[in-house]
């Protein structure tokens, strides 16, 4: 994902996008593609996250769209009110880049895991969440972002992800970006599953094309996307959301107080997520991600 | 010299409105005001460029107020200065108005809102890096307070703006010698502060900040390389002689009978 992030960099820069990366000492062997062909568009800051984000939200007040590439909570949590006041209040072009999404980083521990991102970034009013769930996706979220600047959080994973996109799918936020549905033969929907991020692939592989259960991911959402999402999710009588995150604050949260506060009391919800069983834990991505159950009764339980 | 009675005028003047604007909001930091406004006076009436018709024109000197809560000095330079009304001074702390208590970016003339620490200067070393790179002539002056040199962000910047010679950057810092509870001396020392930043590789000049000929030949100079680092003595209240060296005024407001004096001290009628 990271290396599909700076692909499509390069890309914009050479499009004549107005563009630079600054990066908190972070992404070797990720970033050379841009830093050599873009020398005067690209900075490390060093080891000063805090400085790295004010940086970027003075060089956004002069019209350049910044990416501030760092790794899990480097770029959110040690600078986060950098990231508040700089960026989010002044409405800055800045998209935080956060590589490691989720526990990608699994056996470097507790302090690389980024699984209370979602919630710092959600509660940022001018923040868009772009979470991407396959490389395909990253692709999809950059051009959408590179159009659009805005202050913006891009939750990467790590490298080597499967794609499950067949090509580039157009991404706007808010919007459900079909994986598994079948419409011809789920007239009225029972059962939906919704992702955002990486999970994408894990809940991809057990549902595949299963007829009786659809699988949507929305790969961008945030506080001023609510709109639009209740009429789409009272189609539905049982939804069930994946993430790999806290789902205190999570993305199951952010479509719990959609249905909510619109009094759609009558669609199932069942949030997937982590829960603090995983905080503190050490282990490969995979081995923390099956010791919090998230999917081990995904298909049984709808 | 006779610039120099222009600049006791407007320094006059803008202390008088930040005098009148704490006292009417009844909010705190006047003090913090009183020590940067000879400063302020300096660079708006001596050494930036600027055009109040065209708030952001492309080619303006930026100022960021770092230390946000000396706002109304500001607000009371970007009036003589033209940016805004002189009667919008008077809804300073208003329900629903423009001037709220820590300086903010929607009043014209003001770059950035702060009034949290220790954001200034990182923010402004952003700009001058842009500036640099498109090879502009323009400036960036932040204004600091020495209590704010606690913050961990600013020494962060600083290490980034002498990295890259970032010379088109100015930080002037408001050395009033008081912070929020006691002096700087005995929160966290500072000193010896022109040693430390001219060891951080900033060109570092240490000047009395209520002298416009120190200031202004402080202020109107730029190194070839170094980014610049005025250290302005100041008294903190300065010019309002009950407020001067107390750390009381952080937080007081005057009461109309206080401004009186405070005013006739200034030799301003209310």
């Amino acid at each position: 994902m990271r290396n599909a992030f700076i692909e499509e960099l390069v890309l914009a820069a050479k499009n004549g996008k107005e563009v630079a990366l600054i990066v908190g000492d972070l992404g070797y062997r990720v970033i050379e593609p841009f830093a050599d062909l873009f020398p005067e568009r690209f900075f490390n800051a060093g080891i000063a996250e805090q400085n790295m984000m004010g940086l970027a939200a003075g060089m956004a007040s002069e019209g350049v769209h910044v990416f501030a590439y760092s790794i899990a909570n480097f770029p959110t949590f040690r600078c986060a009110e950098q990231i508040r006041n700089d960026i989010d209040y002044h409405n800055l072009p800045v998209t935080v880049v956060s590589v490691g999404g989720g526990l990608a980083y699994g056996a470097l521990g507790y302090s690389h895991h980024a699984i209370q991102d979602y919630a710092m970034m959600r509660i940022l009013p001018n923040m868009l969440i772009a979470a991407p769930g396959d490389p395909m996706e990253v692709r999809g979220c950059m051009r959408y972002l590179i159009n659009s600047p805005q202050p913006s959080y891009l939750r990467l994973g790590k490298a080597g992800e499967k794609s499950v996109h067949q090509e580039i799918p157009a991404i706007t936020p808010g919007e459900w970006l079909e994986i598994n549905y079948n419409k011809n033969i789920v007239v009225q929907s029972e059962n939906l599953f919704l992702t955002t991020g990486t999970t994408l692939i894990n809940t991809h592989e057990i549902v595949g094309n299963r007829k009786e259960v659809a699988h949507f991911s929305i790969p961008m959402w945030g506080m001023k996307f609510k709109n639009n999402q209740y009429k789409k999710l009272i189609q539905w009588n049982n939804i069930t959301t994946i993430e790999d995150h806290l789902v205190d604050g999570g993305f199951g949260s952010w479509i719990l107080e959609i249905l909510a506060s619109n009094g759609g009391a009558s669609v199932g919800l069942n949030l997937k997520g982590l829960n603090s069983k995983v905080c503190g834990m050490v282990g490969s991505q995979d081995e923390l991600l099956l010791a919090s159950g998230i999917f081990s009764n995904l298909l049984s339980e709808t | 010299v006779t610039n120099s009675v222009d600049l006791i005028e407007l320094s006059r003047a803008i202390r008088a409105n930040s005098l009148r604007m704490v006292s009417r909001a009844k909010a705190s930091h006047i003090a913090s005001a009183l020590s940067s406004a000879d400063i302020l006076a300096t660079l708006y009436g001596k050494v930036m460029h600027y055009d109040s018709n065209q708030p952001n024109y492309s080619d303006r000197d930026r100022f960021i107020l770092s230390k946000g809560h000396a706002c109304v000095a500001v607000y009371a330079t970007l009036a003589e200065a033209g940016f805004i009304k002189f009667e919008e001074l008077l809804t300073y702390g208003d329900n629903e108005s423009r001037l709220m208590n820590h300086v903010s970016h929607k009043v014209p003339g003001v770059e950035f809102s702060t009034g949290s620490l220790g954001h200034g200067l990182p923010f402004g070393a952003g700009k001058a890096l842009v500036c640099k790179k498109a090879k502009k002539t323009w400036r960036v002056f932040v204004l600091l307070g020495d209590g704010e040199m606690d913050e961990g962000s600013n020494w962060e910047a600083l290490m980034f703006a002498a990295h890259h010679n970032l010379n088109n950057l100015t930080m002037i810092i408001d050395c009033n010698n008081l912070q929020s509870l006691t002096t700087v001396k005995d929160t966290l020392s500072l000193e010896p502060l022109a040693d430390k930043l001219s060891s951080f590789g900033w060109d570092c000049v240490d000047i009395d900040g209520h002298n416009f000929l120190q200031l202004e030949q402080a202020l109107s100079y730029s190194h070839d390389l170094k980014p610049r680092a005025v250290i302005a003595r100041t008294i903190k209240g300065k010019g309002v002689s009950f407020m001067e060296h107390s750390v009381d005024w952080h937080y007081k407001n005057p009461s109309s009978q206080e401004l009186e004096m405070a005013l006739a001290e200034l030799d301003i009628l209310k």
